[in-house]
């Protein structure tokens, strides 16, 4: 018999890992992180990045993920690594992975990674949602008493069948203004929000339906929301950027919209 | 890149639908299909425009995406400086009820334009079951569903795709159908809209029909007129109008090397199903296999040489990303070099971690080798063979000329060379099959299995046997054939998951799977129905058919009650579409089409088949008449080309391509 075949250790180590932050804009913020895991490693191909692979029967990119936006959210703020089998300039990397990706997908700096892990320096997001069509008014009053709500449980469909939780605890701060929306110029009721993440985590969905549940909020038409930041909570309520440790006045690209 | 700006500025003439779309897009399941946005798609100028394309494969998104027709054509055609082509797919019901509740109309995914707005609709049928399809888009899109309603401002719908080979059932629903290579065709009939235009579109939209019917390669269906007998069948099929050609014919692309396409394949950034660069490395097939309507119709074999096929590849990953490349064709294995093209890639991307697969279901060890050949990179990919047919018998019939013993070799050893599973591929419903001609695929893979347990001492291999319900299809010599109704199917299905079964042993080491035989009958009466069968399309689309390739939205039972709804006032019923034999002398409803193939050594083939005599391919043994070469004055194009293929350019460096002017 022919004996079970063991693919050989033959992909180059790792000598090189580098963080990135993305951007997923206007339209492609409908990609899924699915979506834009398949297109990232495409343009790590025809970016010609020396990505490395790991060992076994199907070699995968060595890439990792430390965020994913939700399907339809806009973000300024996503993060990822990826491990090289050669040293390559941060700099060029994004310009490089930029050119490389459809517009709307859009990687916006690169620094060296100098340890640690970036998971862990992701506690908590920063948010912007347009709410088209609403009464700021309304909103403002909706957002008073959801802040003076202890607990608001909401309800979501999960894999796993509907989920109910509490939206207000993980709830840092939460303000609404009103401003011109990025949609169609018009007047709305924008929310700024800070959320802490925690299992299962909270959507800015969860959230508009936390100030349905204490304030009957119907919303006219879709949102739009655009996650801003994230990063490490402080105790005074500020993100810490997670690249802010492997920095040293490093590479970076577009600055931050 | 910068900031897509959302979708731009755009003329009164065909405002983008995006600001309505975008709304409905958080309501829906997979948005991301809807948005375009892709790699190697083409946004261009809407004003500068003289001729505006709409391209549609009437299937979802994640289906139509790969198809290598319309990215072909729509790569083709916007290449052209003055000519502009979007695409647009089916939409997915949930999307189709709230674009009627918000009137948004069917729309192109590059800038969302409403489809109404373009000049030319190009629809391609791969497959008959996406005709309600095509209603859908219509409908949405605020076109006439009847191609006589339609005006001025309305774009001509043209079918293309082998399904076009007949267009008669949605003749009603359609201006054009184009038969054949669309490479050159779309330029030609560019071309003449684009006169036409210029003129100021001198006698409207009848005028531009007849310029097109006159290229006697575009088929205008109302110019044709379509008389009846009594009993149903045709009597003839007639031009209305002096100045139209009696037969139309089919296009043929002959220099596959002149046409290097897709040259920047469409990358999704949705999951589709083929997610890969694929080369055609040649068109056609003489293998003869009689059930086969693509080997027929795109006939003769034109091969692409070895150093074109080796540039597309290296072009095609550079610029998409893919990691996987597909070697397409109707049997790969046959190209006359395939050998050292499988070769040369395999030391081209050795190490690179890209894969590349052989699509090819010959029954032999060439095969085998080819295989191993693109395997060397370590990525292996699945083995499928196809002897089509149980018995020796049956095989003769359909002229899939491979012994018992030599499928027995092969699968063997494909095991002994490393492979634990193999697929083998058949159909059920064949002209002339009986339930023993089924039965015998059972003891094939019990064959199967035995040996290549005894021929590598483990029981750690296994087969999948895997069923598709044959269709009946035009301008093959199995046009005549009666098919076999549902129920016989399915009653041969259950015969042989029982002999599979029949030893638990064996069994266990053998998948199986099959479709029922509900949909073939509905494709059966698709593929071979006239114009009157228009009227059953239209019933079941308003009777709500959709998708009716996906099982989960296939309802038989809505074409049951639309058939007998609407056939009986002609006089004729499902059962005549279907399971009827058809005579020699019969006017079949695409004899009119010209497909090249002599009608005559179609019939002498048919009844080859029944005498069960087999045809060789006239790749290497002499011309056997189908008439295709005289007719349309082509010939076979094979090599061996004596090329080799150009060594790639190793990468420097890091290898990292930073763009000059970063943006």
């Amino acid at each position: 018999m022919t004996p079970k075949r063991q693919p050989e250790a033959n992909q180059e180590p790792v000598v090189q890992r580098i963080r990135i932050r993305y951007a997923k804009r206007g339209p492609l913020r409908f990609t899924s992180h699915r979506d834009f895991a398949r297109a990232f490693e495409r343009a790590v191909q025809r970016a010609g990045v020396p990505i490395a692979y790991s060992q076994g029967f199907t070699p995968h990119p060595r890439i990792s993920y430390a965020s994913a936006a939700p399907t339809g959210t806009g973000s300024e703020a996503e993060y990822l690594e990826v491990g090289l089998r050669a040293v390559v300039d941060p700099d060029d990397l994004v310009k490089a992975l930029d050119a490389a990706l459809s517009p709307g997908l859009d990687v916006l700096e690169a620094v060296e990674a100098r340890g640690g892990a970036l998971a862990e320096r992701i506690d908590a997001s920063h948010w912007r949602i347009e709410l088209p069509g609403t009464d700021p008014e309304a909103v403002d009053r909706a957002v008073a008493a959801f802040e003076a709500t202890a607990e608001v449980p909401v309800s979501r469909l999960t894999k796993q069948g509907t989920r109910t939780f509490d939206a207000r605890g993980p709830v840092v701060r939460i303000s609404a203004a009103a401003a011109p929306s990025e949609g169609d110029g018009r007047t709305c009721a924008i929310l700024d929000l800070v959320v802490r993440q925690v299992t299962p985590t909270v959507r800015p969905d969860d959230v508009l339906s936390g100030l349905r549940v204490v304030a009957d909020l119907e919303l006219p038409v879709p949102p739009r929301a655009i996650r801003l930041a994230q990063g490490s909570l402080t105790a005074q309520g500020e993100l810490v950027d997670p690249l802010f440790a492997d920095r040293d006045g490093a590479a970076s690209g577009a600055p931050p919209v | 890149m910068s900031v897509a700006s959302d979708a731009g500025t755009s003329p009164s003439t065909a405002p983008t639908v995006w600001p309505q779309l975008e709304r409905l897009l958080p309501l829906i399941s997979k948005p991301i299909q809807y948005v375009g946005g892709e790699l190697g798609a083409t946004v261009k100028d809407w004003d500068t425009a003289s001729v505006r394309w709409a391209l549609m494969y009437p299937d979802a998104y994640e289906v139509g995406l790969p198809n290598q027709g319309v990215q072909i054509l729509y790569e083709v055609l916007n290449e052209l400086p003055d000519v502009l082509a979007e695409r647009t797919y089916a939409v997915w019901p949930d999307l189709e009820k709230l674009m009627r509740e918000h009137g948004v109309p069917q729309f192109t995914v590059d800038s969302h334009r409403p489809v109404g707005a373009f000049d030319l609709l190009g629809v391609s049928f791969s497959t008959e079951l996406g005709y309600t399809n095509l209603l859908t888009a219509l409908h949405l899109a605020g076109i006439p569903l009847s191609a006589v309603d339609r005006g001025a401002g309305d774009p001509v719908v043209v079918a293309g795709g082998h399904a076009a080979f007949n267009p008669e059932p949605i003749a009603e629903f359609i201006d054009a159908a184009v038969l054949g290579d669309g490479e050159e065709a779309v330029l030609e009939i560019t071309e003449i809209v684009r006169r036409w235009k210029a003129e100021g579109s001198p006698g409207g939209r009848d005028e531009l029909l007849l310029r097109l019917a006159r290229t006697e390669s575009v088929y205008v269906p109302r110019f044709y007129d379509v008389d009846y007998l009594p009993d149903g069948r045709i009597q003839r099929v007639v031009p209305n109008r002096p100045d139209v050609p009696f037969r139309v014919h089919k296009r043929t692309t002959m220099d596959l090397d002149a046409w290097p396409y897709p040259k920047k394949p469409l990358v999704p950034l949705a999951e589709t199903v083929h997610e890969r660069y694929a080369v055609e490395i040649f068109r056609g097939c003489t293998r003869g296999c009689r059930f086969c309507q693509a080997g027929m119709i795109t006939r003769p074999v034109r091969e692409r040489s070895i150093t074109t096929v080796g540039q597309m590849v290296a072009e095609g990953l550079e610029f998409s990303g893919f990691r996987e490349v597909g070697l397409l064709s109707l049997s790969s294995a046959d190209h006359s070099e395939i050998g050292d093209i499988c070769s040369g890639l395999a030391t081209a991307y050795e190490g690179s971690n890209v894969s590349l697969s052989l699509p090819s279901t010959r029954v032999d060890a060439f095969n085998i080798t080819l295989a191993e050949e693109l395997s060397r990179g370590g990525r292996r990919t699945g083995l499928t063979f196809a002897p089509e047919g149980g018995s020796e018998r049956i095989r003769r019939v359909i002229n899939k000329m491979v012994s018992e013993e030599d499928l027995i070799r092969t699968v063997v050893t494909a095991y002994t060379h490393g492979w634990r599973q193999v697929k083998l591929y058949f159909m059920c419903g064949l002209p002339t099959e009986t339930d023993d001609d089924v039965v015998q695929i059972a003891r094939l893979a019990h064959e199967v299995i035995k040996a290549g347990r005894q021929a590598t001492g483990s029981k750690d291999i296994r087969c999948t046997v895997s069923i598709g319900g044959f269709v009946p299809k035009p301008h093959t010599p199995f046009q005549w054939a009666p098919m076999s109704s549902p129920e016989v199917i399915d009653n041969r299905l259950r015969l042989l998951k029982q002999a599979i079964n029949s030893d638990r042993s064996l069994g266990r080491a053998i998948g199986y799977r099959y479709h029922d035989g509900q949909p073939s009958l509905i494709e059966g009466l698709l593929a071979r129905g006239d114009r009157r069968v228009g009227a059953v399309i239209r019933r079941v689309w308003e009777q709500g058919g959709r998708f009716d390739g996906w099982s989960e939205h296939f309802s038989y039972q809505r074409w049951i009650d639309a058939a007998t709804e609407v056939l009986p006032a002609f006089g004729v019923d499902l059962d005549w579409y279907t399971t009827r034999e058809r005579e020699e002398l019969e006017v079949l409803p695409w004899d009119h089409l010209d497909s090249g193939l002599d009608k005559d050594w179609l019939w002498k083939d048919w009844q080859d088949a029944l005498s069960e005599y087999e045809q060789d391919d006239c790749r290497w043994t002499p011309c056997f008449d189908c008439g295709v070469c005289p007719s349309m004055d082509t010939e076979i194009q094979i090599g061996p080309s004596g090329r080799t293929m150009l060594p790639l350019t190793p990468v420097s460096g890091n290898g990292l391509r930073v763009p000059a002017e970063a943006r």
